[in-house]
């Protein structure tokens, strides 16, 4: 049987996991003028833990991940209410800079988009050096330090001045995560990172991810749900705007609670 | 699929293609004939006087137009340093923020402007500098040329900012960087190659205005040491010489006219090779 909004609305938030959560979400709604794309959500984001946000097209998935870096606040018609803390603090209260959170919170998107003005390393320290960062060795470090993190370093050391547009697709969107990685955010949010990629390089990035998910708090957003179900330790369920389950990527996929996860993990629907 | 039905087709086809050609045809022929005047009457009075000695009184044989090729840059460069920045933060401005209903009316009257006559241009400002300052000056002629950049730099400046992908905005915002920052070193950075040839062309453009300089510049027989007084212009030169009644004046006209032309044409060819290396990169 399918869910009603009142139903999700008065579940307490979902958290399948006891221990620290790096975002916790509370009543997040977001509208485009008069259409609600996200309708009251409430979830808890697990620390150093990959959290996997599934769905058909539309349902409001991107919408949920840009609020969570206060991304929507580009788009002049945008409306975000609720709530939503990072390790306690809440990222919409008045006195808070969108611009500070967005330090704290780092952001991949689908399209691979290293600026190409730069070179490779300026692309990768552009975050530090726009921030004011001077000191040429802490660059330097940085450079190294997160190229090997996006597991870029041994394919580009020997041309770090090279264009950043003369890497390959998959190199791209690594240096992309390279470039997030330098200004040493808290969480990473991806959005669908590696749905432009072939496979080699999308194994490439899921191998990746695995790997920043010992020091990073990853949220990624995902069209495919084999790649949710090999990367992720939780799962959010959304359809139509609203969160329909939230439990472990094993739950999720072996044994949902909801019908409508279940239909779509199982490739019935969307 | 009868074949007389594919014979009118074609026949059709001949027609409009045709006609295209004629009027792609008509398009290049004034250059041509332009160009070919230009050269014919003109050649063979440019000479290393032309660009080296001013000119001479009526009646002497010679001389040359230094100080109105010396003017024209001067007055070129001072429009640049007044309309460039104008027209470019202008287009910022535009392109990155604003509200779009401030925005249309911005560039509704950019677009009103670059359609006014430039003879007017060169009335509204003999009112507000000429008079006041009591006397034509370089000052005035490089205002008036500035004024008319701004509208033509902001819209180009304007469109090519908007063909910055967005994702490149928001990549840099999601880095936590600021917005003014992004704006001069991500999105104006990407478009500079743009923005740079929007304001090449405007200065090819405003070069050869000579309307608006009758009322501002002036003219000037000698070199001009001084902002406030009026000088020598390439194209004031040509005109000046052109309705004169002496045929050593005449062929000069036609020799000013054919370096002018010479100038706007290498600006043009510049410019292509310049947009030319930026798609180039792009791949």
């Amino acid at each position: 049987m399918p869910a009603t909004s009142n139903q999700i609305m008065n579940t307490p938030p979902a958290q399948p996991f006891a221990g620290v959560s790096a975002l916790t979400v509370r009543d997040l709604s977001v509208s485009f003028g008069d259409n609600q794309a996200l309708k009251r959500t409430s979830l808890d984001i697990a620390i150093r833990a990959v959290t996997a946000i599934i769905g058909p097209s539309g349902c409001g998935k991107s919408t949920f991940l840009r609020a969570l870096n206060r991304m929507h606040e580009l788009t002049p018609e945008a409306r975000v209410t609720g709530e939503i803390r990072l390790f306690g603090e809440n990222i919409y209260a008045p006195n808070v800079e969108p611009v500070a959170v967005r330090r704290r919170i780092g952001m991949v998107f689908q399209k691979s988009n290293p600026f190409p003005t730069m070179s490779i390393v300026d692309n990768v320290t552009v975050g530090l050096r726009l921030n004011g960062v001077r000191n040429r060795q802490l660059l330097a470090e940085r450079t190294e330090q997160s190229l090997r993190m996006a597991a870029l370093w041994d394919e580009v050391k020997d041309r770090l001045h090279a264009p950043a547009v003369s890497l390959s697709g998959g190199q791209q969107q690594r240096l992309c995560i390279a470039r997030a990685l330098a200004v040493q955010p808290e969480v990473l949010l991806m959005d669908e990172p590696a749905s432009a990629l072939d496979p080699l390089a999308t194994a490439k990035i899921e191998d990746l991810i695995l790997e920043l998910k010992k020091d990073y708090t990853i949220v990624i957003v995902t069209h495919n749900m084999q790649q949710a179900a090999r990367m992720s330790d939780y799962t959010a369920f959304f359809y139509l705007g609203e969160l329909v389950e939230f439990d472990t990527t094993t739950k999720i996929f072996t044994s949902p609670a909801k019908k409508q996860t279940e239909d779509y993990v199982t490739g019935r629907f969307g | 699929m009868t074949a007389p039905n594919h014979r009118w087709r074609k026949f059709k086809n001949a027609v409009i293609q045709t006609l295209t050609f004629a009027c792609a045809i008509v398009v290049i022929t004034p250059l041509l004939l332009v160009f070919y005047h230009l050269v014919r009457h003109g050649f063979s009075s440019i000479n290393w006087a032309f660009f080296t000695q001013l000119p001479k009184p009526v009646g002497e044989v010679g001389g040359g137009m230094a100080n109105a090729i010396v003017g024209t840059f001067f007055l070129l460069a001072q429009a640049a340093l007044f309309g460039v920045p104008v027209g470019v933060l202008g287009g910022v401005f535009l392109s990155e923020y604003g509200s779009p209903r401030f925005n249309w009316w911005i560039r509704f009257t950019a677009d009103v402007i670059n359609g006014v006559p430039s003879i007017t241009w060169g009335m509204v400002v003999y009112a507000l500098m000429v008079v006041p300052m009591r006397g034509f000056s370089a000052l005035a002629g490089g205002v008036v040329l500035g004024m008319m950049m701004i509208p033509l730099v902001m819209r180009t400046t304007e469109e090519v900012l908007q063909l910055v992908p967005h994702g490149y905005r928001e990549a840099a915002l999601a880095l936590g960087i600021a917005k003014w920052k992004t704006i001069v070193q991500i999105v104006v950075r990407t478009a500079l190659k743009g923005i740079v040839t929007g304001v090449l062309l405007a200065l090819a453009r405003v070069a050869g205005e000579t309307a608006p300089l009758l009322f501002t510049a002036f003219g000037n027989h000698f070199w001009t040491h001084r902002l406030t007084d009026p000088i020598a212009a390439m194209p004031l030169q040509i005109f000046v010489y052109a309705i004169s009644p002496y045929d050593d004046w005449h062929r000069q006209a036609w020799a000013g006219a054919l370096v002018l032309l010479v100038l706007v044409l290498a600006v043009n060819i510049g410019v292509r090779f310049l947009t030319r290396d930026r798609f180039g990169q792009r791949t």
